[in-house]
């Protein structure tokens, strides 16, 4: 593996601070390619958000369910696919919490920050995979 | 278990005139006991330590996820209930793009630094 080319595919349990230790890799990850301050704090709100997402409201803390996080980092973009055990979402059923009547709700900004920080955001399969992706220089950059 | 773990500070707090300025501690406002004990202490200053006017000062804070936002949509609504106000300063780029992004800019009062801040009062 090459300094600037860092892949992985890691499983841990539902535990906040297994994601932590991840979180911590890639943003070593995105130091070492020389990502600009704003795009590791970008990659950082979404991974922050979609891990939570994945640990807490996908599999509901259970410490028998894992979640797979499968990320590459190279100097052009930074790819990653979440995947946990729940029973998945329909992202479209997640009401805007931009709306007036939503906006005092305090819950449901994850979503809207990761595809406002991201230049790419997918959901597979029931909606309990998420693939997310960073291009330097691109779209929402 | 025995007794819980002494609570870490999290708050600095100092009065200026009548405006409670609040320092945050750490540079994260992450993880979801964290962020219970921090919302706990700014709602404290209002309920009952009868504070009416809050500054809260950003300027230590690197970082924060969108689990932080419910705690400040919450005081804001709580000082407003009893005429208070509520006012940010000292905001990093990417948190200020947070705000933007859920639009909570234009429900909250922001200034750009702690004297500013202290004039919307």
């Amino acid at each position: 593996m090459s300094a600037t080319h860092t892949a992985a595919d890691v499983t841990i349990p539902s535990d906040l601070a297994e994601a932590r230790r991840v979180q911590t890799q890639i943003e070593d990850a995105l130091q070492a390619c020389r990502y600009t301050e704003h795009d590791i704090f970008a990659i950082k709100l979404a991974l922050e958000e979609a891990l939570v997402n994945a640990v807490k409201h996908g599999n509901q803390m259970d410490a028998a369910k894992r979640v797979e996080i499968r990320y590459s980092v190279t100097p052009e973009r930074f790819d990653i696919r979440i995947t946990d055990e729940g029973p998945g979402f329909n992202p479209g059923d997640v009401p805007d919490p931009t709306a007036p009547e939503n906006i005092e709700r305090p819950c449901g900004r994850g979503l809207l920050l990761i595809r406002n920080f991201m230049t790419e955001v997918a959901y597979h399969g029931r909606g309990n995979v998420v693939t997310m992706s960073k291009v330097r220089n691109g779209s929402g950059a | 278990m025995s007794s819980p773990a002494p609570r870490r500070r999290r708050l600095e707090v100092e009065d200026i005139g009548d405006v409670a300025v609040v320092n945050f501690v750490d540079k994260k406002i992450l993880d979801e006991q964290n962020i219970q004990n921090i919302g706990d202490d700014l709602f404290r200053l209002v309920d009952e330590l009868g504070r009416r006017k809050v500054l809260l000062n950003f300027g230590n804070v690197e970082f924060m996820s969108s689990a932080a936002l419910g705690k400040l949509i919450t005081l804001h609504r709580k000082l407003q209930s009893v005429q208070g106000k509520l006012v940010m300063c000292n905001i990093a780029k990417g948190i200020m793009e947070i705000f933007e992004i859920t639009k909570l800019n234009k429900m909250f009062t922001i200034a750009a630094d702690e004297p500013a801040g202290l004039q919307l009062f």
